[in-house]
């Protein structure tokens, strides 16, 4: 101490300008690796929140604390190595996913209503998939690899209505996960020999005598370069090099069959050869339209609804050049500054799952049974396993429209309101079954829209399932009021704007109204107003 | 500024009578009545989703080439509802069959457009846009003809979509439309919906005028009417009780599109087929006597379409592939039934083996902007197409 005070006393300027020369050193070395490395910084908490919505389904308050410390480049690695290493989904399997199809050797000696029981059982077990499903979204270490898998189940959209037999659907969803941060090619391979698929896009049927052109057209349309990217002439070829991929009816695998199968030459993006089809899939990756048609298309669904065409082109070549790891584009589009850019935060609406499974991890309710919660998400518009079409979902604004957005609403009133309902039974749902014969959006609507209504439904099949969904939403043990004390316990003054934070991507659009809202002392009631604000449909 | 606000800046610099509500009634000055009293014309749209099969839907039964091509799925001359001595109607769409006898049944046949797109998504779009095969438009034929002549403004809504979530023609900005699945439903749910303010953000924007529309529709819809017309059971016959109690609350609006689906039979296609023209048929059967209930058949024109059609060849999966040209049907008070268009020409196939088509959709749609709504399809079609003369002055 006294030694220093000498020094500088005795060398004044030499102290002084060595204190300068150090402090500057050090100034410039923190700015240049602020400037340069802007994503090495931590996120703080609205960045965070932002994450957290997109690559999830829903941002609590502790996870936003922890991911706000973590740099971009943090954030996203530790996000997509949790997903390779989770790619096996945590809920148990259910017990009847390895028992083979029947065969057509003894669907051939069944009875009419052997025939029908069939049916009913595989509609039975794609509605248990479903639950299946959402219970895995809900308690996955990973809510990423479930965005993900849904992501690809809506790019190689297959529908159970077509497909039927509820093990080629779980089979598929398998395949999706095990594969949704993996690489592409891979998935594009394993895909074009799915049974599912094969079955959706009439694959199994196609001969060499009369190529059946659907998958052909779609692999190109849909999964891989997008329309004008090919001719019809294409399809008519690519048909050809896919004929014989077929699957063995008492197995359940897929079997390629020589004697159905064109050898002959084709000619395909004007090349010719004695191509087959995973040929065809190696010239179809081989282009750059598939990076950018798939790149184009993670975009639309984390970062925004206009993508960035030169950021995509950009994204896209990392992609190719990685052989389609999607892992690492998804590093790439996560710590992006587009990702993070302001303009592009709250911009996009939630899916119906995203919005039902959201609301019930983001409140931690407890439901013994997930099905109301599923067909719910199926009355407003989009039921898993059955989409639309192979297109998928149309997405984006299409999820609301008057009657989507009147359903939404009301559920959250029905989770919010009825408070005295909560320690009812559940009850089992036995008949559940023929509500999914149908492939018929309105009756699920009319039937899941009764949810709030007492039980004096219509007779009938209508008035039965309402009931059943009546009952099954009576066994959710959960209690708003002790949802927001517990809440206001744990975030203390800034409580508030903590639940602002976690239930909104946005502030809240009803307070730029001309009425102002009521204000509460009572936590519930913030919770109440929070959840019905446009604000809250979006992430 | 969206049309709405156009319309209603418009009447007030015009200086015409404000539109008001007294006891609960809406009216509305003359002038703004008289401008647009034709969309009191309602147009039922029915969208045949997934492509149906025109050949099995009106049948060649005399033409060997269809007995050689399809020789699995073709139905038989002797199945055929005969109604001229070459075409006959599905078996399953005998409820059709009254309308057809009383002259209200026009059957439309090779309906399509040059250099047919095969994809159903770029197909439906041209036919929803009503965009040439190569060319890319934004807004739906509707919302384009309700841009150039707004409905009324005390009407609920330009047009309503129900049973799905597509808006397929009337998309576009400015369009003050609904969708729904159950008018009661619908009621019952409005009270939670509140109206919004404007936002820059396109996803808040949207959200905040489905709020809006949701609000000024619920107080115009009034869905009591007790129906004598029994309407078939299942999900189409749910639009149509739906569509009807729309009607019935005299609420206004021009048009009500329907969409039953799914006809993309690649596969096992007689069953699915005979099925869903059954629902068709039995729906709009129903609509008919719903509307002539509501004394509202004359003023009432009901239109299929679809993406295309399909090919004349079946496939070995014993279904159909995509294809072109196909058939459509127009009933209503009004319509002067009987054949039009052309007998599908099957000697003469083009290179992927698909019909040519005979009469362009647009031409349906100019029969309709002009002859059902009065008003000038050129502009809205981008282009000039000859009327379908199906309509009584």
């Amino acid at each position: 101490m006294m030694k220093a005070y000498d020094m500088k006393k005795a060398f004044p300027v030499l102290w002084r300008y060595m204190l300068v020369v150090v402090t500057s050193c050090a100034l410039a070395f923190f700015i240049s690796q602020n400037t340069v490395r802007a994503a090495d910084l931590s996120m703080g908490t609205d960045a965070a929140r932002h994450l957290l919505s997109r690559t999830g389904f829903a941002a609590t308050a502790a996870d936003i604390q922890t991911f706000a410390k973590l740099s971009r480049a943090e954030a996203a690695d530790q996000l997509v190595k949790g997903a390779v290493t989770t790619a096996i989904a945590i809920t148990p399997p259910l017990p009847w996913v390895n028992e083979p199809p029947l065969s057509p050797s003894r669907r051939q000696n069944m009875s009419r209503e052997e025939v029908q029981d069939e049916r009913k059982l595989n509609n039975e077990r794609t509605l248990e998939l479903r639950d299946w499903w959402f219970r895995e979204m809900l308690n996955t270490p990973s809510p990423l690899t479930e965005k993900m898998t849904l992501f690809w189940h809506n790019h190689f959209a297959t529908s159970q209505l077509k497909v039927r037999f509820g093990g080629f659907i779980y089979r598929q969803n398998i395949l999706l996960r095990r594969n949704a941060l993996g690489n592409f090619s891979s998935l594009l391979h394993e895909m074009a020999r799915d049974p599912a698929m094969l079955l959706y896009l009439d694959g199994a049927n196609s001969k060499k005598d009369a190529p059946n052109e659907n998958f052909a057209r779609e692999v190109m349309e849909l999964f891989t370069l997008g329309e004008g990217n090919y001719s019809e002439k294409d399809i008519k070829e690519v048909a050809r090099a896919f004929t014989g991929w077929s699957l063995d009816r008492e197995t359940g695998q897929f079997k390629f069959r020589r004697g159905i199968h064109d050898y002959s030459y084709k000619t395909i993006f004007g090349k010719t050869g004695n191509f087959e089809g995973d040929q065809v899939l190696d010239l179809i990756l081989a282009r750059p339209e598939t990076a950018q048609f798939i790149t184009r298309k993670l975009w639309r669904e984390f970062v925004s609804p206009e993508p960035d065409e030169k950021e995509v082109k950009r994204m896209a070549a990392i992609f190719k050049e990685s052989d389609y790891n999607i892992g690492k584009l998804m590093r790439v589009m996560l710590s992006s500054d587009a990702f993070y850019a302001m303009d592009n935060r709250a911009t996009l609406i939630k899916s119906p799952v995203e919005f039902v499974v959201g609301t019930l991890k983001t409140f931690e309710i407890e439901a013994q049974s997930l099905r109301p919660f599923v067909l719910t998400a199926a009355m407003l518009g989009q039921n898993v396993f059955a989409p639309p079409s192979v297109r998928g979902w149309p997405g984006g604004e299409a999820w609301i429209n008057t009657a989507t957005l009147l359903g939404r609403k009301q559920l959250l009133d029905r989770l919010f309101r009825n408070e005295d309902r909560m320690e009812v039974t559940v009850r089992q749902i036995n008949d559940m079954d023929d509500m999914n014969d149908t492939n018929d959006m309105n009756n699920m609507a009319n039937m899941a829209a009764r949810i709030g209504e007492p039980s004096q439904g219509p007779p009938g099949k209508e008035g039965r399932m309402a009931r059943q969904m009546e009952r099954s939403m009576g066994g959710i043990k959960w209690n708003l009021d002790a949802w927001s004390h517990h809440f206001v316990e744990q975030r203390g003054v800034t409580a508030k704007q903590d639940m602002t934070q976690v239930l909104l991507a946005i502030a809240p659009q009803a307070a730029s109204q001309s009425t102002p809202q009521p204000v509460s002392d009572n936590p519930a009631d913030w919770a109440r107003q929070l959840v019905a604000d446009p604000a809250y449909q979006l992430k | 500024m969206n049309r709405r606000h156009f319309l209603a800046s418009s009447i007030l610099a015009a200086g015409a009578p404000l539109v008001g509500k007294f006891n609960g009634v809406a009216w509305a000055a003359p002038a703004v009545t008289e401008v647009n009293s034709l969309y009191r014309n309602l147009l039922l749209l029915v969208e045949l989703k997934g492509a149906n099969d025109g050949l099995n839907t009106v049948i060649p039964y005399t033409d060997p080439v269809y007995a050689q091509l399809r020789p699995r799925i073709a139905i038989a001359g002797d199945q055929a509802l005969k109604i001229s001595d070459r075409e006959g109607l599905h078996p399953s769409l005998d409820p059709l069959m009254a309308l057809w006898r009383n002259k209200e049944l026009a059957v439309v046949q090779g309906v399509g457009y040059p250099a047919p797109n095969l994809s159903h998504f770029r197909s439906i779009d041209i036919w929803d846009t009503a965009s040439k095969s190569e060319e890319y438009l934004d807004a739906g034929w509707l919302a384009r003809t309700f841009a150039a002549v707004p409905t009324p403004r005390q009407f609920a809504a330009d047009g309503v979509i129900v049973g799905s979530s597509n808006m397929g023609p009337l998309s576009g900005v400015g369009v003050r439309s609904i969708t729904l699945s159950d008018t009661q439903q619908f009621l019952r749910q409005a009270r939670l919906a509140k109206p919004l303010v404007d936002e820059r953000n396109a996803a808040l924007k949207h959200l905040m005028s489905v709020e809006a529309e949701i609000v000024h529709a619920a107080s115009k819809l009034n869905a009591n009417y007790q129906f004598k017309t029994e309407f078939p059971k299942g999900a189409f016959g749910n639009q149509v009780r739906t569509a009807a109690q729309m009607v019935a609350s005299n609420a206004g609006m021009a048009t009500i599109r329907l969409t039953l689906g799914s006809f993309d039979t690649h596969a096992g296609q007689l069953g699915a087929h005979a099925n869903l023209l059954k629902e068709l048929a039995e729906g709009i059967a129903a609509f008919k006597a719903a509307m002539i209930e509501l004394n509202r058949w004359d003023s009432t024109m009901v239109m299929t379409y679809s993406e295309f059609g399909r090919r004349p060849k079946e496939n070995q999966s014993g279904g159909t592939d995509h294809g072109t040209a196909s058939a459509h049907f127009v009933a209503g008070g009004r319509v002067i039934g009987g054949l039009y268009g052309q007998a599908p020409q099957l000697n003469r196939l083009d290179g992927s083996g698909n019909l040519a088509h005979a009469v362009d959709f647009r031409s349906l749609y100019a029969t309709v902007i002009e002859q059902w709504w009065g008003g000038n399809a050129t502009p809205i079609l981008h282009g000039k197409f000859e009327k379908l003369h199906l309509l009584k002055a």
